[in-house]
């Protein structure tokens, strides 16, 4: 364990943009967190005769069309858009590496069963798959979850399924065999601690397209139910605003969603060289 | 051979998908029926139409009426439009393809140098700033981009054009030959309409590049390194090449396969994400089509783009597959 | 790096070069650019399921028989005048109480040249009443309802008979759907399945008006060129029109602002009040006639079957908030008015307004002074205006103890969901093309129970009241009947009234002419660029 830090403090003081992905992740973390309990307004509380007041020491971030306050609403809506990044990616990454697990461990039919499954959602434009399941199924927050979490799945289950081909015939692997042990036993305790650290890099990058993917469903109107404050939503809002000089309302939860999948994809790429420095990129 | 191999494994996938879509379009809300019926129907004249449309029989029914209209190529028609689906694919994907094309030259026009140069440099502040600059791109939600090149490029210097689509109102479409206006007017040699689809073209062509910049930069800066660190490269610098020799010749050429292979994928990627930025641009192409018929529940045009769509995914994927046979010998014979 | 700064250099400078284009050819007088969020989806009046875009174009590519003068309006600015008739393809008319007869002109052709004849009038109606849906819905709206009513007397007379005297029967033939189509042409394409051309002329436009179609590109734009030999009315100033789709709405401002346009009719209130108080286009908001947004409830739905609940939610609708943060001004209050009505004027204010403490004492009485929850839907089509209307409402209401989730319906599914009238609460917008309140009453009110009684009122009361204002000859006792109805309906309450919309126009300020109509689309033979 001490071992695994020491490794981390090396590579996080080569790489000081790491270091600041690593921060600002905790940051982000305590938003969603400690959040809702601190910010000065309720991220609902209209106030039409303050509506669109730019950013001044009552409102850090500006008011909206209907006077809420957008620095609590951006603060408020860390913990949805995270939980729903956290949530959706959690689903893919347990359905799809568990598949992934068995079609290349297994091999022969199970492989081509979810390989053609993973093909299909491949073969789909993938934004638009989201799209069709919300519209389809409407749009609450399991609906999205569901729907990004499905389009998700294919990246976990190709990458479990190459790193548990790989690893099949692998020493260890045999040799947990011969112990006796059950199949499940040796995919779920020899392989797949094996591959976890590879998962964990794509799933801090897949965190990051989560939340991009349920910006843009909230663009076309497909996304959470006002007034859930979520930062797609307020971006989308905000987008009509632009143009009449209100900039305030767009470029603050644009700069904060920026910011957060920023931090995520800067932190697969950390993990990434933690665990295996020869994949840097 | 290979080539026909290749598309038979990929029919499943496909016929996965046909299934798919025409599972999910029916689930789409709203009736079609009381959308013609019209607002004083009564419930007879919803059931005939209901009826006439073919909404009461059966799903697997449906299905089957729906396999065949495909075999004879009829897509079925739009209802919101009320043109025949096949159709205004074919009229729009030019737009949304030459979008792509453009955006992904520009892109590698981009991202390929500077992955270079990082890669040539790694670890100091060039590098750094390659990771941060990409990173930055595709972390930003292509709509947002897109909005902020109207309002800065547009609206307040005016160097862009209005966002009204492929040309403006004073310039028509050149003679059909492509479908991608710039070829065509250039092959009618009609240069003010060239620079006039050139100009529409700009903003929403950097909006998607920016997005793509970082998987390329990426696999670039990636797949250099290794061909730098490799021993033919120690060779060639200790024979006494020139460094651009060294470069470009003996690096560049051995790292470009894995950059055609995330071409590919950043291609597919673009165009099935690109319906955000005909949306914002006013670009009539598939993308917005798409969407726009998803909202208004008609099922015909999202069917007939998903399917396109999968067609096209699989048609790219084997041209990467036989270009990567093309670049690199090693892989032929493994096929 | 050398290779990389060429690459930038020659990107920007072919951007840079593609942009010096011919000098502001803009300046162009006779040519018109208009833009709007959607475009038709039909260019036949009587299709099935033609959008209000395809309206415009009927309008402006067909005649019909009869049309309106012009006054000017509270504003000062031209407004078409319902008292003031004048024949279009019709010269003049005799009107008896048994029919009307009208003399056509012998000099209007149609576009390909063929001479418009009476028996190209009787086809058309024929085809109005007999298609179905909408347009022979409108028809009916005026007693034109069987095509034995039309007579073709000879080649340039024509009559209508009635069945029953209908004050709206004349109104009814000034609207968009009698429109007059080339018969020949038309019947050229119909087949035995569709004797009527609906397929074709869908597509393509045979009509004799101001106007023809150039050139339809669904989705994307539509083209007009003036049809010089129009005989009907003066000729239009405009030689051609271009019309193009531009989905988001900060586009459309940016273009009108820029210059690059030239008039646009759909804009968000927001852009409309700050380009109004900015100078640099002019804007016209003219208040749509017999036009209300409104919300209802479901009166057979618990607890919005009791009256009292209903009058609560009236007194506990943040009505000046919405005027200004929804609306920002453009629109007229429908609220807050005298307790009793006096005059027959609709829309008129309710005698509601923002009271939340009468709110609370009203659900008390009715037996939900705990409050109850519910689920408020709107049109996503129009989310610009529902969605801070709606939130707004969602947060005042909470006040008095009912806890309502909004549920947004996507634009196309909008009509089907609230015809099934199973909606509790729902914002929605009504206008009717023609100006009499019996006529909203008996879409909005009556217990025929149509698509828009959305609230499903049904009470033989107000029915009552209805039919004889709508047969009333009396005009005394109509002006009564309208006052009654008008009443009862702001006490029962199933619907409550929030502000009568405005159709806001923006324009450059060079143009002239623009007049407001009933058909809230524009009319492209009064424009005029100077």
């Amino acid at each position: 364990m001490t071992e695994a830090l020491r490794h981390a403090r090396y590579v996080l003081s080569e790489n000081p943009v790491t270091a600041f992905a690593f921060g600002l992740f905790t940051f982000f973390v305590l938003c969603a967190i400690l959040g809702p309990a601190l910010v000065p307004y309720s991220p609902t509380a209209s106030d039409t005769a303050q509506a669109l007041r730019p950013p001044s020491a009552a409102h850090l971030f500006g008011t909206d069309q209907l006077g809420r306050d957008i620095f609590s609403r951006v603060v408020v809506a860390t913990r949805l858009d995270l939980g729903i990044a956290v949530t959706s990616v959690a689903l893919a990454f347990g359905i799809g590496t568990l598949s992934g697990l068995c079609a290349g461990y297994f091999g022969g039919l199970t492989d081509r069963i979810i390989g053609r499954i993973v093909d299909t959602i491949m073969a789909f434009p993938l934004f638009v798959l989201a799209m069709g399941i919300v519209a389809a199924l409407g749009n609450t927050l399991a609906n999205i979850i569901y729907a990004t979490a499905i389009i998700n799945l294919p990246i976990y289950a190709r990458l479990a399924r190459t790193e548990a081909n790989v690893r099949r015939e692998a020493g260890f692997v045999e040799a947990a065999r011969l112990c006796g042990n059950s199949e499940a036993r040796i995919v779920l305790g020899q392989i797949l601690p094996n591959i976890m650290p590879l998962m964990m890099v794509q799933v801090s990058l897949t965190l990051g397209y989560a939340i991009l993917n349920a910006a843009g469903l909230s663009f076309i109107g497909l996304g959470v139910r006002p007034p859930t404050a979520e930062w797609g939503i307020m971006v989308a809002e905000g987008a009509s605003n632009i143009i009449s000089g209100e900039w305030w309302i767009a470029l603050f939860p644009g700069l904060v969603l920026m910011a957060a999948v920023f931090c995520f994809n800067l932190m697969g790429d950390g993990l990434r060289d933690m665990v295996d420095p020869r994949k840097r990129t | 051979m290979i080539v026909l191999r290749r598309l038979a494994s990929a029919l499943p996938s496909i016929a996965g998908v046909i299934v798919v879509t025409f599972l999910l379009t029916r689930a789409l809300p709203g009736d079609p029926a009381i959308y013609f019926a019209g607002p004083a129907a009564t419930e007879q004249a919803i059931e005939e139409i209901r009826h006439k449309l073919g909404f009461d029989r059966s799903l697997p029914v449906q299905f089957v009426g729906y396999l065949k209209d495909l075999v004879h190529g009829n897509l079925g028609n739009s209802l919101s439009t009320g043109q025949p689906v096949s159709q205004e694919l074919l009229t729009r994907l030019p737009a949304s393809a030459e979008l792509t094309f453009l955006a992904l030259f520009l892109s590698v026009g981009i991202a390929v140098p500077l992955g270079i140069v990082a890669a040539t440099r790694p670890g100091s502040w060039v590098d750094h700033t390659c990771r941060i600059v990409t990173t930055a791109g595709v972390s930003l939600p292509v709509f947002f981009t897109g909005l902020l090149l109207i309002y800065v490029f547009y609206y307040l210097v005016g160097w862009a054009p209005a966002p009204l689509g492929r040309l403006d109102i004073y310039n028509s479409a050149p003679p059909f030959r492509t479908g991608f206006y710039l070829i065509d007017s250039f092959i009618a040699g009609d240069f003010e309409t060239f620079r006039a689809a050139l100009a529409q073209l700009a903003l929403p062509a950097f909006s998607m590049a920016i997005f793509s910049l970082a998987p390329l930069a990426r696999v670039t800066r990636a797949s250099m390194l290794a061909a730098l660190g490799s021993d033919f490269v120690r060779t060639a610098k200790a024979s006494g090449l020139s460094h651009s020799r060294v470069v470009y010749i003996y690096g560049f050429r051995n790292a470009v396969l894995p950059v055609i292979t995330t071409l590919g994928m950043v291609f597919s990627f673009l165009l099935g994400a690109n319906v955000l930025v005909e949306k914002v641009f006013a670009w009539p192409g598939i993308g917005s089509y798409a969407i726009e018929a998803l909202i208004a529940s008609d099922y015909a045009p999202v069917q007939g783009f998903v399917l396109i769509m999968a067609l096209l995914y699989v048609l790219l994927n084997l041209a990467i597959d036989l270009i990567y046979g093309l670049v690199d010998p090693r892989v032929r014979f493994t096929a | 790096m050398r290779r990389r700064e060429f690459l930038k250099t020659a990107a920007a400078g072919a951007v840079a070069a593609a942009y010096i284009r011919p000098v502001n050819a803009q300046a162009r007088k006779d040519t018109l650019l208009t833009l709007s969020e959607n475009g038709p989806n039909n260019i036949d009046i009587m299709g099935v399921g033609t959008n209000r875009p395809g309206y415009e174009v009927s309008w402006n590519t067909y005649d019909r028989l009869i049309s309106y003068g012009v006054k000017k309006d509270e504003n000062g600015n031209d407004h078409y005048d319902q008292s003031k008739m004048q024949g279009e393809l019709a010269e003049d008319w005799n009107l008896t109480d048994s029919s009307v007869t009208f003399h056509l002109r012998k000099d209007a052709k149609f576009h390909d040249g063929t001479p418009v004849t009476a028996n190209d009038v009787k086809w058309s109606f024929d085809r109005a009443v007999t298609v179905g849906g909408v347009p022979t819905f409108q028809m009916k709206a005026g007693s034109l309802e069987k095509a034995e009513q039309f007579v073709v007397v000879d080649d340039h007379t024509f009559r209508v008979d009635f069945i029953r005297a209908d004050r709206l029967t004349m109104p009814d033939l000034a609207v968009p759907v009698p429109a007059v189509i080339n018969s020949g042409l038309a019947k050229k394409h119909a087949t035995d399945q569709d004797p009527w051309a609906m397929e074709w002329l869908k597509n393509n436009e045979a009509g004799g008006g101001a106007f023809k179609v150039d050139k339809w590109t669904p989705g994307q734009e539509v083209t007009y060129l003036r049809y010089d030999d129009w005989k009907s009315g003066p000729l239009p100033k405009l030689q051609r029109v271009i019309w193009r789709v531009v989905p988001s709405a900060g586009n459309r401002r940016a273009l009108m602002e820029r210059g690059d346009a030239d008039i646009s009719i759909d804009l968000p209130p927001k852009d409309v009040a700050e380009m109004a108080a900015g100078g640099k286009v002019a804007v016209v908001g003219s208040p749509i006639e017999n036009a209300l947004q409104y919300f209802d409830m479901n009166v057979k739905m618990a607890p919005f079957d009791k009256v009292k609940v209903r009058q609560a939610i009236a007194y506990a609708i943040p009505y000046q908030k919405i005027m200004d943060a929804a609306m920002f001004g453009r629109g007229k209050p429908m609220f807050g008015g005298p307790a009793k009505v006096t005059t027959t004027e609709w829309p008129q204010p309710s005698p509601y307004t923002t009271d939340l403490a009468k709110a609370k004492a009203l659900l008390v009485e009715a037996g939900v002074g705990e409050g109850f929850e519910t689920v408020l839907s709107f049109d996503l089509g129009a989310a610009v205006i529902n969605e801070p209307l709606c939130e707004l409402t969602q947060e005042s209401l909470a006040q008095i103890g009912i806890k309502v989730t909004l549920n947004k319906v996507p634009g196309a599914n909008w009509r089907a969901e609230f015809a099934k009238k199973t909606l509790p609460f729902s914002a929605n917008v009504f206008g009717g093309w023609l100006d009499f309140p019996e006529y909203f009453f008996f879409w909005n009110y009556h217990g025929q129970n149509s698509i828009f009684n959305v609230a499903s009122y049904q009470n033989p009361a107000m029915d009552k009241l209805i039919e004889n204002a709508k047969f009333e000859s009396d005009s005394a006792k109509y002006k009564q009947e309208c006052i009654d109805f008008e009443n009862l309906a702001f006490n029962d309450v199933p619907r409550i009234p929030l502000f009568q919309p405005l159709l806001d126009v923006a324009m450059q300020k060079n143009i002239s002419g623009y007049r407001y109509w009933f058909t809230r689309q524009l009319d492209y033979r009064q424009l005029e660029k100077t």
